[in-house]
């Protein structure tokens, strides 16, 4: 069996907040292997960023890791000494964050601002051989002129540039996972297709595998191969992106699929789920979703206990008490929309 | 043949009805050949012209909706600015409800500035984190002396929201709430004409299609037309009757919403529609995408 880059086990978040310890992530369990493109799918407060933050060492310092592991090949990145954990950050490990305006340095040309990244893990390049290869990462990601352009300042480069700057940083040791906190959020449409085009090039030459975490459905049914949904701090679906897409075993990943507005002529009226996601201060008891859920949220069960991730088949799980349920449901739904639609055209 | 796949045919299937059915065209908003142009300096003695509009002609009627595409730096956020008096016009015509706005001086204008009113895109940083709700709400009608206290819970019952919550302060709220909060401060004056500016892009995606169908639900109601700018061509498409997509400071294309997406006659219009991931699997692009050539920006 091949072996798991990332493994992270049953990992729990908390944040010290005045009225005590707030659980930003809630028990996630999943594995990442080579050469695969994992997709964390959630709203705000899910606890989609707070666990990769984790994932790199990176969580602020009012949060800690209070339970379970989380291993790179093999190894758990929270026993490791610092200089180790250093030594994998940005070689083995990279991470391209959502802003690029906000993750560089305003005031240093940006070839200088690789060239760092490059010295940090190669002490033994001499300046032309890092300036070289300055040109040839930026040559990779697209930028024309790189030995020119690479003497601009952030400032004078567009988004969709500058997050190209931050790809070449990122793929600069070619890492064996790279992790991205919505890459392409802040750029316009062609531009983020653009960007993606970029990552899926560099991935093809250095067969990295990615986690990327988004909340545009869009993307993630063009570019994932495996899923995982959360809802506040807590995974509640995982599966292949076709499991997911085609048979959603979660009243909420029914609600996030069906919220999509199509690119084909407009439904009467846009499926919104209703109400609002809680903070993880004032999670519902139970299932997290019961109160927005008109599956079952009516029942005692979801709301004193909160489901286990349970799994479904061979490559899918779902956190929920009424799994079997959902495919009946959906259905009844939809039919429900039909009279709905049948009635207001008659 | 899959769930998600028959809930998407399905609705290809059914009629194309408008998002809200279209009264009899008057013309609230009118724009003729608006041109403005910024002058920069690169150097000591270049100067430079850009310009940022370049012969924009539009029109909105009463209860339409002018969906507004373009990229960063395509020119439609000053498009906005003028059309609110906040650039000058270097020529070109900005009528709202019939009359000149650009011809008026600053005191003139103001009197106008009821009828057309903006809700911004980001809910956290357009509202006084401080002020209660119903603060909120009430200042422009304080402003323009017609505060009442039943106007205020009026507003906050069109847009949803509880007269509870009026006594709350801003930054209790979530995104969707502040979101419906500034709708109903835009909405308090009684506008003709509100300009949405990516009112939905920062909302959760479970959360944009409730204020979606409260943006359709208040026209539906009061009337109201709409210049919708956004970056997102599922939203656009969902909420417009009319599309006008924007490069370079000008219209390349403008037309029916399913005339511009379903027969698009313009590349870049095509191109920016191929840029949309679909959210289907099944469907991936295997072929690679048209790309531009680089940025327009960069």
């Amino acid at each position: 069996m091949v072996e798991p880059i990332l493994e992270v086990n049953n990992l729990v978040v908390e944040f010290d907040s005045p009225s005590g310890p707030v659980r930003a992530v809630d028990g996630v369990t999943f594995m990442v292997f080579p050469d695969e493109v994992f997709c964390l799918v959630g709203e705000s407060g899910s606890g989609k960023s707070v666990t990769m933050l984790a994932v790199m060492g990176l969580l602020p310092p009012n949060a800690r890791i209070t339970e379970g592991e989380i291993l790179f090949k093999g190894e758990d990145i929270r026993k490791m000494p610092i200089e180790q954990l250093n030594h994998i950050r940005g070689r083995e490990l990279a991470m391209v964050f959502q802003d690029p305006m906000t993750s560089m340095n305003p005031v240093r040309r940006i070839g200088s601002q690789i060239a760092e990244m490059i010295r940090l893990h190669r002490r033994d390049l001499s300046k032309g051989q890092i300036a070289a290869r300055v040109v040839e990462l930026l040559e990779g990601v697209g930028v024309k002129d790189a030995a020119e352009r690479a003497r601009s300042y952030p400032h004078q480069w567009s988004g969709g540039m500058r997050q190209r700057a931050m790809i070449a940083m990122a793929m600069a040791h070619e890492p064996d996972l790279l992790i991205a906190d919505e890459p392409t959020t802040a750029l316009d449409v062609t531009i983020q297709a653009q960007v993606m085009n970029v990552l899926s090039d560099v991935r093809a030459k250095s067969q990295a595998s990615m986690i990327m975490i988004t909340h545009d459905m869009g993307l993630v049914a063009q570019v994932a191969d495996r899923v995982v949904v959360m809802y506040s701090g807590r995974m509640v679906e995982s599966g292949t992106v076709f499991d997911v897409f085609d048979h959603p075993r979660h009243p909420y990943t029914v609600g996030l699929l069906a919220s999509v507005l199509t690119n084909g002529p407009a439904a009467e009226r846009a499926y919104a789920i209703p109400g609002t996601p809680p903070t993880p201060a004032d999670r519902p008891s139970g299932c997290a979703f019961n109160p927005r859920c008109s599956l079952a949220g009516r029942s005692d069960l979801c709301r004193s206990e909160a489901p286990l991730l349970i799994a479904l088949g061979p490559t899918q799980s779902s956190a929920c008490h009424f799994a079997d349920e959902v495919s009946a449901w959906i259905s009844s739904e939809e039919q429900l929309r039909e009279v709905e639609r049948e009635a207001a055209n008659a | 043949m899959t769930q998600t796949t028959s809930r998407r045919t399905s609705a290809e299937n059914a009629p194309t009805a408008s998002p809200v059915p279209l009264p009899k065209a008057t013309k609230v908003l009118e724009v003729d050949d608006l041109h403005t142009h910024f002058v920069t300096r690169s150097g000591l003695r270049q100067k430079k012209t850009v310009k940022a509009v370049n012969g924009v002609s539009l029109n909105i009627a009463k209860g339409e909706t002018l969906g507004l595409v373009g990229e960063s730096g395509c020119g439609k956020s000053t498009l906005v600015r003028t059309i609110l008096g906040l650039h000058k016009a270097t020529s070109g015509t900005v009528r709202l409800d019939g009359q000149e706005l650009t011809s008026l001086s600053r005191g003139q204008r103001r009197a106008t500035s009821a009828l057309m009113q903006v809700v911004f895109q980001d809910p956290y940083s357009s509202l006084d984190p401080r002020m209660t709700v119903h603060e909120i709400v009430a200042e422009p009608l304080r402003i323009n002396r017609q505060y009442s206290k039943t106007r205020v819970a009026e507003l906050l019952d069109q847009v949803g929201l509880s007269r509870e919550m009026a006594a709350r302060k801003a930054a209790e709220f979530s995104g969707g709430q502040r979101q419906r909060i500034g709708i109903a401060r835009a909405l308090a004056l009684q506008p003709e004409l509100l300009i949405l500016d990516e009112p939905v892009s920062a909302l959760d995606v479970s959360i944009q299609a409730q204020v979606i169908n409260l943006l359709q639900d208040l026209q539906a109601e009061l009337g109201l037309a709409y210049l919708f700018i956004a970056h997102d061509l599922s939203v656009v498409r969902h909420l417009s009757h009319r599309i006008a997509v924007m490069y370079a400071g000008q219209f390349v294309e403008e037309g029916d919403r399913d005339q511009v997406f379903d027969h698009p006659e313009n590349d870049y219009t095509r191109a920016l529609l191929a840029a949309v991931p679909v959210a289907n699997p099944h469907l991936r692009v295997t072929t690679p995408r048209p790309r531009l050539n680089d940025d327009l920006a960069a």
